[in-house]
């Protein structure tokens, strides 16, 4: 059945992160400056990273880093009146999305990229049934008859590994429970094969187990459509199982970037390390607390001039209250912005 | 797994089970139903032509003669026949001006609330406005260009009372409309119109169906202000409000004539409100009751 779609080969966890293939989401310089006066809050602050076919990109921080609204604006999303402040470069497949209508822009939604919410309780519409909400995309999109439609939404349920597709796809959502109508929501969103799926937290509102699960199908429906998946949550854990490379980010940048391997065992930038530390560890000590990283994220307004992070930092120089670090390449896989890495 | 899946019938069976609870909304469902009945099959209930005159049969009290079961009027004519025909009529109006009342206000209200901004000040200013205008004097006003037809009296009490439907619907869409799965269906790349008319507006399927019922009852009533005041249904077609109309000279010596078409305005319009009241409180899912 996926007979149409060239699959890419499943990428090697540890694959080196260089490669000569143009990769197939460029974002150059991303920013949404959120004018609050007499502020300007710099929500998502000059973000840049590459997707290659087939990979999975963590986005990885706090609340408040960022990373819902730089999906968000990624796939155009954002209502008015924040609709018209992303600002730099989305190459999709070299086109440039910022640079698209609004009418091209619909076209390419759902059918090139794709997302799916945090919350699968509310996002699908109350009174559609379950297959009427993934064949609807499939007609718009690829112009398919009703009749054909319908059976590519019952040929997903059953991919998502749904027991019973053709009840399912009558029913209504408030007869499923949270997994299966996440199930289901990533059952809409691939309908259409989009070359690129954004994630936002699709496994925080559910429990553990399912979690697992939901984690386990979008892997392996990225090995059988080769779809890029940006991965964004504030859960290392699910970063750990799930992304192939890691960003992190923290008061609207990008402070490293790493392939998940390295990130975990030699992450360089202090933030990274904090976040890391204060993991709770089953074989750590119970009796010692666990370690925490002192302070707060700054606010929007109080942001200081050079480093976001220098505040708390404590491998903080001088230098770092003055002037804000650019992403600097570590090593060809290893990028962070600090003026004082740790050692690898 | 796939015993957790209820099936689709579960939420109509729930409806249905919670508008059971509410006597009066039965009662007023009961007093609908008949008089649609009577109104569908008036030409088979009615025991004499509602048009045919016998001034020889003038005033005939109701109960004393079988043909005439609730006596005639002052142009000898079958009360009963005409109460028939004359619901036929009025019903009508109330069903052509609810619909037309409800495409109307739906539309408008779902606009306003889901483009906002501009759009949405501009047709919130507007229903304002009209509401400014006290109904009856707006329809008499438009009643005395338009030559009064059934289907022109319809429209004109339809487009005279949108104005409360566009309000409660934009109330809801705004809430609607900030829910996750409108922004999931953005995401799956539908237009603006689709998502009104696809997502939002089946979302807001239950307060427009109260405020459809509620306003039949309104406009029956309205029918018979007009027609009372002689721009609505013109004679010798029978409706409740002119039948009215005509009693008004003879209330003081045969009160019946007025008291009957009276009866059927207040029953159709009360059967309505019930029906409403009922509906609303089944289909309101804040209402939580036990199964």
């Amino acid at each position: 059945m996926l007979g149409s779609v060239t699959a890419t080969a499943p990428l090697p966890r540890d694959a080196p992160v260089l490669s000569v293939e143009a990769p197939l989401l460029s974002v150059r310089d991303l920013t949404v400056h959120i004018p609050v006066p007499p502020h300007v809050l710099r929500a998502v602050d000059g973000i840049t990273f590459d997707l290659r076919r087939g990979e999975t990109l963590g986005l990885v921080g706090e609340s408040g880093s960022g990373k819902t609204l730089t999906a968000l604006a990624l796939m155009r999303l954002l209502e008015p009146p924040l609709a018209d402040l992303p600002r730099g470069e989305v190459l999709l497949e070299g086109t440039d999305l910022m640079r698209l209508s609004e009418v091209d822009m619909s076209a390419l939604r759902g059918r090139a990229l794709s997302m799916v919410f945090q919350e699968p309780m509310t996002s699908l519409n109350p009174v559609m049934t379950v297959g009427r909400q993934i064949a609807e995309p499939v007609v718009r999109h690829l112009g398919l008859s009703t009749r054909a439609a319908a059976a590519r939404a019952q040929e997903m349920l059953r991919l998502v590994g749904i027991p019973d597709p053709a009840r399912v796809a009558g029913a209504y959502p408030h007869l499923m429970s949270g997994g299966m109508r996440q199930r289901a929501m990533i059952a809409i969103a691939l309908a259409c094969r989009p070359s690129l799926l954004i994630a936002d937290e699709p496994t925080t509102a559910l429990d553990v187990t399912v979690q697992a699960q939901i984690l386990d199908l979008l892997a392996e429906l990225q090995r059988e459509m080769g779809s890029a998946i940006l991965l964004i949550t504030h859960d290392l854990a699910v970063i750990a199982e799930t992304a192939h490379r890691v960003a992190v980010m923290y008061a609207g940048r990008i402070v490293e970037e790493a392939p998940v391997g390295s990130l975990f065992t030699a992450p360089r930038h202090p933030y990274t390390r904090g976040l890391l530390a204060s993991i709770p560890r089953i074989e750590r000590n119970p009796a010692a607390t666990l370690p925490e990283i002192p302070g707060m994220v700054p606010g929007p307004a109080e942001r200081p001039a050079g480093c976001a992070f220098a505040p708390r930092c404590g491998r903080a120089l001088p230098r770092c209250a003055e002037e804000a670090p650019p992403l600097a390449i570590l090593t060809p896989a290893h990028r962070a912005a600090c003026w004082n890495p740790a050692d690898g | 797994m796939s015993a957790a899946i209820a099936t689709p019938e579960g939420q109509a069976a729930r409806v249905w089970k919670r508008f059971r609870r509410h006597r009066l909304a039965l009662a007023g469902a009961l007093v609908v139903a008949l008089l649609l009945a009577s109104a569908l099959f008036a030409p088979l209930l009615a025991p004499q032509d509602p048009t045919l005159l016998d001034t020889a049969l003038r005033f005939r009290a109701p109960f004393t003669d079988w043909r005439f079961p609730l006596g005639t009027d002052e142009l000898g004519r079958d009360t009963l026949s005409r109460l028939l025909h004359g619901g036929r009529v009025s019903l009508t109006v109330g069903l052509v001006a609810m619909v037309t009342t409800v495409m109307t206000g739906a539309l408008i209200g779902i606009a306003a609330g889901y483009l906002g901004g501009i759009a949405d000040t501009l047709l919130m200013r507007f229903v304002d406005t009209m509401l400014c205008f006290p109904q009856v004097f707006l329809l008499l006003v438009v009643a005395a260009f338009v030559p009064p037809t059934l289907l022109s009296i319809s429209l004109v009490i339809g487009l005279t009372s949108w104005m409360e439907v566009s309000r409660i619907v934009r109330a809801e869409i705004l809430h609607l409309k900030e829910q996750d799965f409108v922004a999931a269906a953005r995401a799956l790349g539908a237009s603006r119109s689709r998502i009104m008319l696809r997502e939002l507006l089946p979302n807001a399927a239950a307060p427009i169906l109260v405020a459809a019922t509620l306003k039949v009852a309104s406009a029956v009533l309205m029918e018979s202000y007009i027609s009372y005041l002689g721009y609505g249904v013109q004679p010798p077609l029978a409706s409740w409000g002119n039948m009215l109309t005509n009693a008004q000279g003879y209330f003081d010596t045969v009160p019946w004539l007025a008291i009957l078409p009276g009866a059927a305005i207040t029953l159709t319009v009360m059967g309505f409100n019930f029906l409403g009241d009922g509906l609303r409180d089944a289909l309101d899912p804040r209402l939580r009751m036990d199964p």
